[in-house]
């Protein structure tokens, strides 16, 4: 049946893209949708309250610059996967495919850590509305996290046996998780400054 | 059949199937199972509005004494009833039936594609809207029962209601998600896998409808899980994106940290559901522009401007949704542009409806079933576009709004309107799923009886509106001023009772019709658009060679043909 | 006595919602013209071009020029109703208070399911309110402590106004979302929790009428009726004296 279907692997001459590709668009699109509502939902609470603190007295601003660059790096290295791949050599792909889903493991442990201490001095969701939006906003973007890594574990292991087989269908792929993951690190690239630095 | 799919198990080929024809197959049968349910609880909600706090007969006894004891309904029980009408017809009724069924099963035929771009993305898309549903469905049987704080869920109401309205959070996000892999399923499908020589220009108006349906589902849905994490944090973390400082609840001061704002829902809530209407009525005017066209044997007027048309209220359905909201003391600032996109809002629907309209002019109009409910489309859609006008403006709205006007005008957009409209098109493309045309007697006697009972459902709304009746009341009589219309709430109930029972032959008709109705070849209509160039029911694959289009989608009655049709893959002029 | 309810607006006992009938009867009118007009074009062509041996559809598109200028006129007609009704009554009716020394002021603090009715008595001021102090016998919460609230005046669900003064209602809510409608008064607004939102009408004409909760607001939504009754100033006066001091 998916062999009847078109552009899946080659481009659509039209439009330029891959059906995947295209998907992947719309996808993020959503996502745009869904980030900006909290975001207008945290602009609307706090001009609308009566004091807020400043995220830097409250959160751990060098624990998240150090979580920052080690989401930059893992955007470096999908690059890097996907070049490799492109390159057709599958073994320096595992590798750098390999160091992304690391650096995103890491970012989940630094960011335990932070929720960790936080549960400590008993700041729970339910403490203020700052840190109600804190947690939230950081957990439904952990989640995305913990979907990428989800994601491109199948493509390290099981999904790569499609190189054999569609080289240009599994490229496409990993491109699409690339712009998947790109898209989560420019979320906290936004999240930073918003939630730890205003 | 030339393909491989004998070779595939039944649950392959029918339960978990990626093929698009079944998945449509299986949203259809399930969205058509919901409207029922639907339809049911607002035939029991009748009842107690009719005869308030009387006992139920036969069927009241079913339901225990927890619900109803001694057969009277309960307020909790009717509140439950409310919600989970609005909520089933909408999400789980309408949208499927609309988009799901016919979205899915003829979107891919109409374009000449094998299947949708992403089949097995398409299986989940169904599988989770039937885990949602089944959600849903189970928090009946809680304690304390399903969501009962109305289908907008507006907090902080929903934040202190029982556990049913967390299962309702779940159950929407699951709606959602299924709605978001389907729309990006049909956007990709529709700009990628169009056949050759299928220009956008050349599409069927019901594609147009379903790829702007499309961009609304996928842009307006996510503010809406956006609201319910808000919501389930509130309701499961203690958090208050929703609730102010200081509330006092039943005497109790409600423990909360405090600093939310409640209207901040209301903003999420309504930037969907605005756009959702259009999700609703889009699919609609797609069906009734495809049988207008084909039962007129000429083409549509103004094909170009109704597009245009439909992209343009796509556009502008994304800033208009604070027009649900002129009440909560929005600045008169505020409420002047909502108006005036209101006012803008409402110009392309009568294009649209006009152009509709004008198709008739000069067609030699065949009156079979699906053209009877298309019609009717026209003055009833009419109605409820038309009643929608003194509540777009924030000063007629400050007496009508959230009564029985507002009910009638919108049941008329959907009930009548869009409802009509699906049915339509269940009668018109039955013979390409099944190979059967269903019973043109039955289907008369289905369309005169619903077509009657449904004006006298809702046609006396607007009276008890205007009289200021509030919705929602369990017993309306307790208010002097909604005493006099109690009379108009009987009306309606026995009508509402009548138009049940004038649904009996479409079940028989659906049902019987799957074995004993007449066989048909592959285009018994005599249409032109693609999904008639195909066997009825299309095979694996659905086209035996891929298709080719030539021409746009309505050339009927081209002068100088012997016959009066000229499909869109035939070749020669 | 006069019948205030029927099938259709009811009685309209306020001075200036005369205006919110006027837009409403002349969108009827509209929509009445507008639909007989489409339903009768829809049965003559229906009649005209149904399908019948020897007819023929044309396929050449017949140019009309009439809709569009129907469409122009109903978008004209639009504005018309925009800047010349709905502006000057929202504008009205959100913008342009009655002076309060004027005016009679009263706070109505909803909950499930009462309305609170807090007079400030004869000082005019209403006394300070805590969420804290709220207990059965105090439903608003007032401080006895502040000298203000000493001569406060709260009923439930008793709203009584004079007539021909203006009324200025500061809506509050306790616990949920619900709406404060007087229909007679054409007077219809949300209270959202942790917000006063001011309205204000004038009773032209004096009667015992109700107050609806028009927002869904939990399980005896339905019963949520309060008294609104208006009359002279001396009977006005006479009421609102002989009522207990909290």
């Amino acid at each position: 049946m998916s062999d009847m279907i078109r552009y899946i692997s080659k481009p659509h001459p039209v439009t330029g893209v891959t059906n995947a590709k295209l998907g992947i668009w719309c996808f993020l699109a959503s996502e745009v949708m869904l980030f900006g509502a909290l975001f207008s939902a945290y602009i609307l609470l706090r001009t609308g309250a009566t004091e807020w603190p400043v995220g830097a007295d409250l959160l751990n601003v060098p624990l998240a610059t150090v979580n920052t660059l080690i989401l930059i790096a893992s955007s470096v290295t999908i690059v890097m996967s996907w070049a490799s791949l492109a390159m057709k050599d599958l073994s320096r792909f595992r590798i750098y495919m390999g160091l992304t889903i690391l650096l995103a493991c890491a970012f989940l442990v630094v960011k335990g850590f932070e929720y960790g201490a936080k549960f400590e001095h008993h700041h729970f969701p339910n403490s203020s509305t700052f840190y109600a939006i804190y947690y939230t906003l950081t957990g439904l973007h952990g989640l995305h996290i913990v979907g990428g890594i989800v994601v491109n574990l199948y493509l390290l292991f099981p999904g790569s046996a499609m190189w054999q087989t569609e080289p240009e269908r599994f490229l496409g792929r990993i491109e699409c998780a690339g712009l998947y993951w790109h898209f989560v690190d420019l979320v906290w690239i936004f999240l930073f400054p918003v939630l730890y630095l205003l | 059949m030339s393909h491989d799919e004998h070779k595939l198990p039944f649950w392959r080929k029918y339960i978990f199937s990626i093929d698009h024809k079944v998945i449509g197959i299986q949203y259809g049968i399930t969205a058509l199972l919901f409207l029922l349910l639907g339809f049911c609880l607002m035939l029991m909600m009748r009842w107690q509005l009719a005869f308030p706090a009387k006992p139920m007969p036969w069927i009241g006894g079913f339901f225990g004494d927890a619900l109803m004891p001694g057969g009277i309904m309960l307020p909790e029980f009717y509140n439950q009833l409310g919600t989970m009408h609005g909520t089933i017809m909408i999400f789980l009724g309408v949208v499927p039936l609309g988009v799901g069924a016919f979205g899915n099963y003829f979107v891919p035929l109409q374009i000449g594609a094998p299947d949708m771009a992403f089949p097995k993305l398409n299986m989940m898309s169904y599988w989770v809207y039937f885990v949602g549903g089944v959600i849903m469905l189970a928090s009946f049987f809680l304690p304390q029962g399903a969501a009962q704080s109305g289908w907008t869920a507006y907090p902080p109401l929903s934040d202190i209601a029982p556990a049913g309205q967390t299962w309702w959070l779940f159950g929407m996000v699951f709606l959602i998600t299924s709605s978001l892999l389907g729309s990006v399923n049909f956007l990709v499908t529709i700009i990628q896998l169009r056949a050759d020589g299928l220009s956008f220009f050349r599409l069927p108006f019901f594609v147009w409808a379903q790829f702007v349906t499309s961009f609304l589902l996928l842009l307006a849905f996510p503010p809406l899980e956006a609201a319910g994490v808000l919501q389930l944090m509130d309701r499961l973390a203690g958090t208050s994106f929703f609730l102010p400082s200081g509330l006092v609840v039943s005497g109790e001061i409600l423990q909360v940290s405090g600093g939310g704002n409640p209207l901040l829902w209301q903003h999420l809530f309504w930037f969907l559901a605005h756009p959702e209407v259009y999700v609703l009525i889009l699919p609609a005017m797609g069906i009734v522009a495809e049988i207008m066209a084909c039962n007129t044997r000429k083409p549509i007027y103004g094909y170009k401007s109704m597009v245009y048309s439909v992209i343009f209220l796509g556009f502008m359905s994304f800033i208009v949704w604070a027009h649900h909201m002129y009440l909560v003391g929005m600045s008169t600032e505020m409420s002047a542009f909502f108006q005036v996109t209101t006012m803008i809002i409402s110009i392309p629907s009568v294009i649209i409806l006009t152009s509709l309209m004008l198709s008739l002019w000069g067609g030699s109009i065949r009156f079979n079933t699906p053209m009877l409910f298309a019609i009717a489309f026209l003055p009833m859609f009419g109605i409820g576009g038309l009643t929608g006008l003194p509540l777009g403006l924030a000063a007629s709205d400050i007496h009508l709004h959230d009564t029985y006007y507002v009910i009638g005008h919108f049941h008329y957009v959907v009930a009548p309107g869009t409802i009509f409209a699906l049915f339509a098109g269940i009668y018109y493309w039955f013979p390409k799923m099944t190979g059967r045309k269903m019973s043109e007697i039955l289907g008369k006697i289905h369309f005169w009886f619903s077509f009657i009972f449904i004006n006298g459902v809702f046609m006396p709304m607007f009276s008890m509106g205007l009289a200021g009746v509030s919705r929602r009341l369990w017993d309306p009589t307790q208010y002097a001023h909604a005493q006099p219309t109690q009379p108009l709430n009987v009306f309606i109930s026995i009508s509402a009772w009548c138009l049940a029972l004038s649904q009996i032959p479409f079940i028989i008709n659906f049902f019987g019709s799957i074995f004993w109705g007449e066989k048909v070849d592959t285009n018994p209509w005599q249409a032109t658009t693609l999904e008639w160039a195909t066997p009825s029911p299309p095979p694996h694959g659905n086209f035996e060679t891929v298709p080719t289009v030539y021409r746009g989608p309505y050339e009927y009655s081209v002068p100088g043909r012997e016959k009066d049709f000229h499909p869109q893959h035939e070749s020669g002029s | 006595m006069e019948k205030y309810y029927g099938w259709g607006l009811p009685f309209n006992a306020s001075v200036g919602g005369e205006k919110i009938d006027q837009l409403i009867y002349i969108f009827h009118g509209f929509m009445a013209v507008l639909f007989v007009g489409w339903f009768i074009f829809l049965i003559i062509v229906l009649f005209r071009f149904r399908a019948r041996p020897g007819h023929k559809a044309n396929y050449h598109l017949k140019h009309f020029k009439a809709p569009s200028y129907i469409e122009v006129a109903v978008a004209l007609f639009e504005v018309v109703l925009l800047v010349g009704f709905a502006f000057p009554i929202m504008h009205q009716y959100r913008n342009v208070p009655p002076a309060r020394n004027e005016s009679v002021e009263i706070r109505v603090v909803a909950e499930q399911f009462a309305w609170n009715i807090h007079y400030p008595g004869p000082d005019g001021l209403f006394g300070k309110t805590d969420v804290n102090l709220v207990k059965v016998g105090n439903a608003i919460g007032l401080d006895p402590t502040d000298p203000a609230a000493l001569d406060d005046i709260t009923t439930i669900n008793q709203l009584h106004v004079p007539v021909n003064k203006p009324v200025i209602v500061r809506l509050s809510s306790k616990d949920v979302i619900h709406s404060f409608s007087l229909p007679v008064m054409r007077v219809k607004q949300d209270t959202i929790p942790g917000q006063e939102i001011p309205v204000w009408f004038t009773a032209g004409k004096t009667g015992k009428f109700e107050i609806a909760c028009a927002q869904f607001c939990g399980l005896a939504h339905y019963r949520m009726r309060g008294f609104f009754t208006v009359e002279e100033q001396t009977e006005f006066d006479t009421w609102l004296a002989k009522q207990v001091k909290p």
